[in-house]
Protein backbone atom coordinates (compact mmCIF):
# COMPACT_ATOMS: atom_id res chain seq x y z
CA UNK A 1 0.00 0.00 0.00
CA UNK A 2 2.75 2.36 0.99
CA UNK A 3 4.81 1.91 -2.78
CA UNK A 4 1.10 2.78 -4.45
CA UNK A 5 0.63 6.39 -2.15
CA UNK A 6 4.58 7.04 -2.58
CA UNK A 7 3.80 7.03 -6.49
CA UNK A 8 1.03 9.12 -6.11
CA UNK A 9 2.55 11.70 -4.04
CA UNK A 10 5.55 12.08 -6.05
CA UNK A 11 4.21 11.89 -9.05
CA UNK A 12 1.93 14.68 -8.32
CA UNK A 13 4.36 16.98 -6.87
CA UNK A 14 6.39 15.80 -9.93
CA UNK A 15 3.83 16.99 -12.52
CA UNK A 16 3.07 20.23 -10.78
CA UNK A 17 6.63 21.22 -10.32
CA UNK A 18 6.76 20.64 -14.55
CA UNK A 19 3.19 22.35 -14.90
CA UNK A 20 4.11 25.22 -12.77
CA UNK A 21 7.55 26.09 -13.41
CA UNK A 22 7.16 28.28 -16.45
CA UNK A 23 4.66 29.80 -15.25
CA UNK A 24 5.84 30.93 -11.73
CA UNK A 25 9.22 31.59 -13.11
CA UNK A 26 8.06 33.52 -16.00
CA UNK A 27 4.65 34.26 -15.30
CA UNK A 28 3.05 38.01 -16.87
CA UNK A 29 6.59 38.43 -18.66
CA UNK A 30 6.90 38.28 -22.56
CA UNK A 31 9.09 35.90 -24.06
CA UNK A 32 11.69 36.71 -25.97
CA UNK A 33 10.79 37.26 -29.60
CA UNK A 34 12.45 34.23 -30.71
CA UNK A 35 11.29 31.72 -27.67
CA UNK A 36 7.60 33.10 -29.20
CA UNK A 37 8.30 32.44 -32.93
CA UNK A 38 9.55 28.46 -31.15
CA UNK A 39 6.82 28.40 -29.39
CA UNK A 40 4.17 28.88 -31.54
CA UNK A 41 5.14 26.00 -33.11
CA UNK A 42 5.38 23.99 -30.26
CA UNK A 43 1.72 22.77 -30.31
CA UNK A 44 1.49 21.81 -34.09
CA UNK A 45 4.79 19.82 -32.73
CA UNK A 46 2.90 18.29 -29.84
CA UNK A 47 -0.20 17.97 -31.33
CA UNK A 48 0.52 15.81 -33.99
CA UNK A 49 3.11 13.80 -32.14
CA UNK A 50 0.37 12.63 -29.28
CA UNK A 51 -2.24 11.98 -32.42
CA UNK A 52 0.85 9.64 -34.71
CA UNK A 53 1.53 7.84 -30.92
CA UNK A 54 -2.31 7.83 -30.24
CA UNK A 55 -2.98 5.78 -33.32
CA UNK A 56 -0.24 3.77 -33.97
CA UNK A 57 1.78 3.27 -30.58
CA UNK A 58 1.19 0.06 -28.62
CA UNK A 59 3.42 0.52 -25.53
CA UNK A 60 7.11 0.28 -27.57
CA UNK A 61 5.62 -1.29 -30.53
CA UNK A 62 3.90 0.41 -33.31
CA UNK A 63 0.85 -1.27 -34.71
CA UNK A 64 -2.03 -0.93 -37.18
CA UNK A 65 -4.97 -1.91 -35.89
CA UNK A 66 -8.40 -1.19 -35.45
CA UNK A 67 -7.68 2.47 -34.25
CA UNK A 68 -5.80 3.88 -38.17
CA UNK A 69 -9.94 3.33 -39.06
CA UNK A 70 -11.26 5.11 -36.72
CA UNK A 71 -8.69 8.48 -36.87
CA UNK A 72 -8.91 7.39 -40.63
CA UNK A 73 -12.75 8.32 -40.57
CA UNK A 74 -12.22 10.94 -37.94
CA UNK A 75 -9.80 12.92 -40.45
CA UNK A 76 -12.44 13.02 -43.23
CA UNK A 77 -15.08 13.85 -40.42
CA UNK A 78 -12.49 16.97 -39.66
CA UNK A 79 -12.25 18.01 -43.48
CA UNK A 80 -15.77 18.36 -43.95
CA UNK A 81 -15.63 20.64 -41.11
CA UNK A 82 -17.53 18.60 -38.72
CA UNK A 83 -18.14 19.59 -35.37
CA UNK A 84 -15.40 17.82 -32.56
CA UNK A 85 -18.03 16.21 -30.90
CA UNK A 86 -19.13 14.28 -33.87
CA UNK A 87 -15.72 13.49 -34.75
CA UNK A 88 -14.73 12.06 -31.43
CA UNK A 89 -17.89 9.84 -31.38
CA UNK A 90 -17.15 8.90 -35.00
CA UNK A 91 -13.37 7.63 -34.45
CA UNK A 92 -14.80 5.63 -31.08
CA UNK A 93 -17.47 4.35 -32.93
CA UNK A 94 -15.45 3.02 -36.19
CA UNK A 95 -12.98 1.74 -34.08
CA UNK A 96 -15.10 0.13 -31.54
CA UNK A 97 -17.16 -1.41 -35.10
CA UNK A 98 -14.38 -2.55 -36.43
CA UNK A 99 -12.63 -4.47 -33.56
CA UNK A 100 -16.40 -6.31 -32.95
CA UNK A 101 -16.46 -7.35 -36.27
CA UNK A 102 -13.22 -8.62 -36.22
CA UNK A 103 -13.80 -10.93 -33.57
CA UNK B 1 -21.59 38.03 -15.52
CA UNK B 2 -20.55 41.23 -15.38
CA UNK B 3 -18.33 39.33 -18.57
CA UNK B 4 -17.40 42.38 -21.48
CA UNK B 5 -19.67 41.78 -24.52
CA UNK B 6 -16.80 42.62 -26.66
CA UNK B 7 -14.86 39.88 -24.81
CA UNK B 8 -14.22 37.81 -28.03
CA UNK B 9 -12.85 34.69 -26.42
CA UNK B 10 -13.90 34.32 -22.40
CA UNK B 11 -14.58 31.76 -19.96
CA UNK B 12 -17.72 31.11 -21.47
CA UNK B 13 -16.05 30.41 -25.07
CA UNK B 14 -13.49 27.74 -22.74
CA UNK B 15 -16.70 25.99 -21.51
CA UNK B 16 -18.44 25.79 -24.65
CA UNK B 17 -15.48 24.45 -26.57
CA UNK B 18 -14.29 21.69 -23.73
CA UNK B 19 -18.13 20.11 -23.50
CA UNK B 20 -17.16 18.24 -26.53
CA UNK B 21 -13.68 16.98 -24.91
CA UNK B 22 -15.24 16.86 -21.69
CA UNK B 23 -16.64 14.19 -23.10
CA UNK B 24 -14.42 12.17 -24.14
CA UNK B 25 -12.09 13.29 -20.76
CA UNK B 26 -15.10 11.40 -18.99
CA UNK B 27 -14.85 8.24 -20.60
CA UNK B 28 -11.13 8.32 -20.66
CA UNK B 29 -11.48 8.76 -16.76
CA UNK B 30 -14.22 6.07 -16.85
CA UNK B 31 -11.54 3.37 -17.97
CA UNK B 32 -8.85 4.99 -15.67
CA UNK B 33 -11.22 4.41 -12.90
CA UNK B 34 -11.39 0.69 -13.80
CA UNK B 35 -7.98 0.07 -14.89
CA UNK B 36 -6.14 1.49 -11.76
CA UNK B 37 -8.09 -0.85 -9.00
CA UNK B 38 -7.33 -3.62 -11.03
CA UNK B 39 -3.83 -2.91 -11.44
CA UNK B 40 -3.95 -3.02 -7.74
CA UNK B 41 -3.74 0.39 -6.72
CA UNK B 42 -7.02 0.40 -4.55
CA UNK B 43 -9.70 2.94 -5.13
CA UNK B 44 -8.69 5.64 -2.84
CA UNK B 45 -5.28 6.38 -5.05
CA UNK B 46 -6.51 5.92 -8.16
CA UNK B 47 -9.24 9.03 -7.07
CA UNK B 48 -6.19 10.80 -5.51
CA UNK B 49 -4.04 10.54 -8.23
CA UNK B 50 -6.86 12.33 -10.76
CA UNK B 51 -7.34 15.38 -8.45
CA UNK B 52 -3.67 15.92 -7.87
CA UNK B 53 -1.46 14.71 -10.77
CA UNK B 54 -4.68 15.11 -13.27
CA UNK B 55 -2.17 13.93 -16.49
CA UNK B 56 -4.23 10.66 -18.13
CA UNK B 57 -1.50 9.04 -19.89
CA UNK B 58 1.12 9.56 -17.29
CA UNK B 59 -1.66 8.14 -14.49
CA UNK B 60 -2.00 4.78 -16.56
CA UNK B 61 1.60 4.38 -17.18
CA UNK B 62 2.20 4.44 -13.51
CA UNK B 63 -0.57 2.04 -12.57
CA UNK B 64 0.59 -0.56 -15.79
CA UNK B 65 4.26 -0.49 -13.83
CA UNK B 66 2.21 -1.19 -10.72
CA UNK B 67 0.12 -3.45 -12.58
CA UNK B 68 3.49 -5.32 -13.66
CA UNK B 69 4.96 -5.52 -10.35
CA UNK B 70 7.37 -2.77 -10.79
CA UNK B 71 9.17 -0.38 -8.20
CA UNK B 72 7.56 2.51 -7.34
CA UNK B 73 10.52 4.27 -8.38
CA UNK B 74 9.99 2.85 -12.14
CA UNK B 75 6.33 3.71 -11.71
CA UNK B 76 7.36 7.30 -10.66
CA UNK B 77 10.03 7.56 -13.71
CA UNK B 78 7.31 6.92 -16.29
CA UNK B 79 4.88 9.23 -15.28
CA UNK B 80 7.19 11.94 -15.19
CA UNK B 81 8.81 11.37 -18.33
CA UNK B 82 5.38 11.37 -19.71
CA UNK B 83 4.75 14.58 -18.19
CA UNK B 84 7.89 16.17 -18.94
CA UNK B 85 6.20 17.82 -21.88
CA UNK B 86 4.30 20.24 -19.19
CA UNK B 87 7.50 22.13 -18.96
CA UNK B 88 7.69 23.34 -22.37
CA UNK B 89 4.18 23.57 -22.13
CA UNK B 90 4.22 26.19 -19.06
CA UNK B 91 6.82 27.99 -20.48
CA UNK B 92 4.33 28.72 -23.63
CA UNK B 93 1.80 29.90 -21.89
CA UNK B 94 3.61 31.89 -18.39
CA UNK B 95 3.36 35.01 -20.42
CA UNK B 96 -0.35 35.56 -20.57
CA UNK B 97 -0.59 34.70 -16.59
CA UNK B 98 -0.66 37.85 -15.15
CA UNK B 99 -2.19 36.98 -11.74
CA UNK B 100 -0.66 35.97 -8.47
CA UNK B 101 1.51 32.97 -7.84
CA UNK B 102 -1.82 31.17 -6.90
CA UNK B 103 -3.02 32.30 -9.79
CA UNK B 104 -0.73 31.00 -12.38
CA UNK B 105 -0.28 27.94 -10.05
CA UNK B 106 -3.98 26.90 -10.55
CA UNK B 107 -3.65 28.01 -14.18
CA UNK B 108 -0.68 25.35 -14.37
CA UNK B 109 -2.41 22.63 -12.63
CA UNK B 110 -5.35 23.20 -15.43
CA UNK B 111 -2.88 23.04 -18.01
CA UNK B 112 -3.55 19.67 -19.88
CA UNK B 113 -3.24 18.96 -23.48
CA UNK B 114 -6.83 19.89 -24.83
CA UNK B 115 -6.77 22.70 -22.21
CA UNK B 116 -3.93 24.20 -24.17
CA UNK B 117 -5.01 23.22 -27.22
CA UNK B 118 -8.32 25.21 -26.89
CA UNK B 119 -6.70 27.99 -25.72
CA UNK B 120 -4.37 28.43 -28.09
CA UNK B 121 -4.77 31.62 -30.57
CA UNK B 122 -2.26 30.73 -32.98
CA UNK B 123 1.26 32.85 -33.59
CA UNK B 124 2.29 31.86 -29.90
CA UNK B 125 -0.78 33.13 -28.06
CA UNK B 126 -2.80 31.85 -25.21
CA UNK B 127 -5.84 32.94 -23.60
CA UNK B 128 -6.13 32.92 -19.73
CA UNK B 129 -9.51 32.78 -19.23
CA UNK B 130 -10.15 29.92 -22.13
CA UNK B 131 -7.13 27.59 -20.30
CA UNK B 132 -8.57 28.24 -16.86
CA UNK B 133 -12.43 27.19 -18.16
CA UNK B 134 -11.57 24.54 -20.37
CA UNK B 135 -9.07 22.96 -17.75
CA UNK B 136 -11.20 23.15 -14.94
CA UNK B 137 -13.95 22.04 -17.37
CA UNK B 138 -11.77 18.73 -17.97
CA UNK B 139 -10.49 18.39 -14.13
CA UNK B 140 -14.17 17.72 -13.06
CA UNK B 141 -14.82 15.58 -16.30
CA UNK B 142 -11.81 13.33 -15.26
CA UNK B 143 -12.48 13.13 -11.55
CA UNK B 144 -15.97 12.38 -12.11
CA UNK B 145 -14.88 10.17 -14.59
CA UNK B 146 -12.24 8.48 -12.10
CA UNK B 147 -14.71 7.83 -9.39
CA UNK B 148 -17.84 6.41 -11.77
CA UNK B 149 -14.73 3.94 -13.11
CA UNK B 150 -14.32 2.82 -9.62
CA UNK B 151 -17.87 2.24 -8.08
CA UNK B 152 -18.98 0.82 -11.25
CA UNK B 153 -15.93 -0.70 -12.68
CA UNK B 154 -17.59 -3.64 -13.05
CA UNK B 155 -21.05 -2.92 -14.91
CA UNK B 156 -18.36 -1.07 -17.52
CA UNK B 157 -16.05 -4.04 -18.53
CA UNK B 158 -12.94 -3.47 -20.92
CA UNK B 159 -13.63 0.48 -22.13
CA UNK B 160 -11.62 -0.37 -24.85
CA UNK B 161 -14.23 -2.22 -26.43
CA UNK B 162 -16.09 0.89 -26.83
CA UNK B 163 -13.65 2.59 -28.90
CA UNK B 164 -11.86 4.82 -26.87
CA UNK B 165 -8.19 4.67 -27.80
CA UNK B 166 -9.32 5.79 -31.02
CA UNK B 167 -11.23 8.77 -29.25
CA UNK B 168 -8.19 10.78 -28.12
CA UNK B 169 -5.91 10.71 -31.74
CA UNK B 170 -8.81 12.09 -32.99
CA UNK B 171 -9.62 14.80 -30.78
CA UNK B 172 -5.97 15.82 -30.76
CA UNK B 173 -6.20 15.95 -34.49
CA UNK B 174 -9.34 17.97 -34.70
CA UNK B 175 -7.42 20.62 -31.97
CA UNK B 176 -4.35 20.22 -34.56
CA UNK B 177 -6.24 20.97 -37.95
CA UNK B 178 -6.95 24.39 -37.28
CA UNK B 179 -3.53 25.36 -36.29
CA UNK B 180 -1.82 24.00 -39.81
CA UNK B 181 -4.90 24.96 -41.76
CA UNK B 182 -3.18 27.74 -44.83
CA UNK B 183 -0.05 27.89 -42.57
CA UNK B 184 2.85 26.13 -43.69
CA UNK B 185 5.83 26.22 -41.09
CA UNK B 186 3.13 25.19 -38.60
CA UNK B 187 2.41 21.81 -41.15
CA UNK B 188 5.94 21.13 -41.43
CA UNK B 189 6.04 21.34 -37.26
CA UNK B 190 3.78 18.98 -37.47
CA UNK B 191 5.27 16.66 -40.05
CA UNK B 192 8.19 16.62 -38.41
CA UNK B 193 6.51 16.21 -35.08
CA UNK B 194 4.73 13.11 -36.22
CA UNK B 195 7.56 11.67 -37.93
CA UNK B 196 10.20 11.86 -34.57
CA UNK B 197 7.76 10.58 -32.63
CA UNK B 198 6.64 7.70 -34.59
CA UNK B 199 10.79 6.57 -35.57
CA UNK B 200 11.47 6.75 -31.57
CA UNK B 201 8.92 5.00 -30.32
CA UNK B 202 10.31 1.61 -30.89
CA UNK B 203 13.62 2.80 -28.65
CA UNK B 204 13.01 5.26 -26.02
CA UNK B 205 10.61 4.80 -23.29
CA UNK B 206 7.01 6.04 -22.99
CA UNK B 207 6.64 10.24 -23.34
CA UNK B 208 10.28 10.78 -24.40
CA UNK B 209 9.27 10.93 -28.08
CA UNK B 210 6.61 12.94 -27.56
CA UNK B 211 9.22 15.82 -25.75
CA UNK B 212 11.67 14.81 -28.21
CA UNK B 213 9.08 15.55 -31.51
CA UNK B 214 8.63 18.97 -29.90
CA UNK B 215 11.97 20.09 -29.09
CA UNK B 216 13.63 18.62 -32.04
CA UNK B 217 11.13 20.41 -34.77
CA UNK B 218 11.35 23.56 -33.24
CA UNK B 219 15.23 22.98 -33.60
CA UNK B 220 14.70 22.01 -37.14
CA UNK B 221 12.65 24.72 -37.95
CA UNK B 222 14.41 27.46 -36.67
CA UNK B 223 16.40 28.31 -39.31
CA UNK B 224 12.79 28.93 -41.99
CA UNK B 225 10.75 31.85 -41.74
CA UNK B 226 9.20 32.99 -38.64
CA UNK B 227 6.26 31.69 -37.63
CA UNK B 228 3.62 34.49 -38.90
Amino acid sequence: MTTIWVVVIVTGVATLALKAAGPLLLGGKPLPARITSLVSLLAPALLAALVAIGTFAQGQHLVIDARVLGVGAAAVAIRLRAPVLLVVVLAAAVTAGARALSG
Amino acid sequence: MSEEPSEPRSYRHGVRAVLPLAVAVFGFGLSYGVLAPAAGMGNAAPIVMSITTFAGSAQFAAASVLGAGGSAATAILAAVMLNSRYLPIGVSVAPWLEGNAWSRLLHAHVTVDESWAVAAEGHGRWNPRVLLAAGTGIWVAWVLGTIGGVLFGNAIGDPNRLGLDAAFPALFLALLAPQIRGNRTAMLAAVLGAGIALALTPFTPAGVPIVVAGAACLLGVRPAREAA
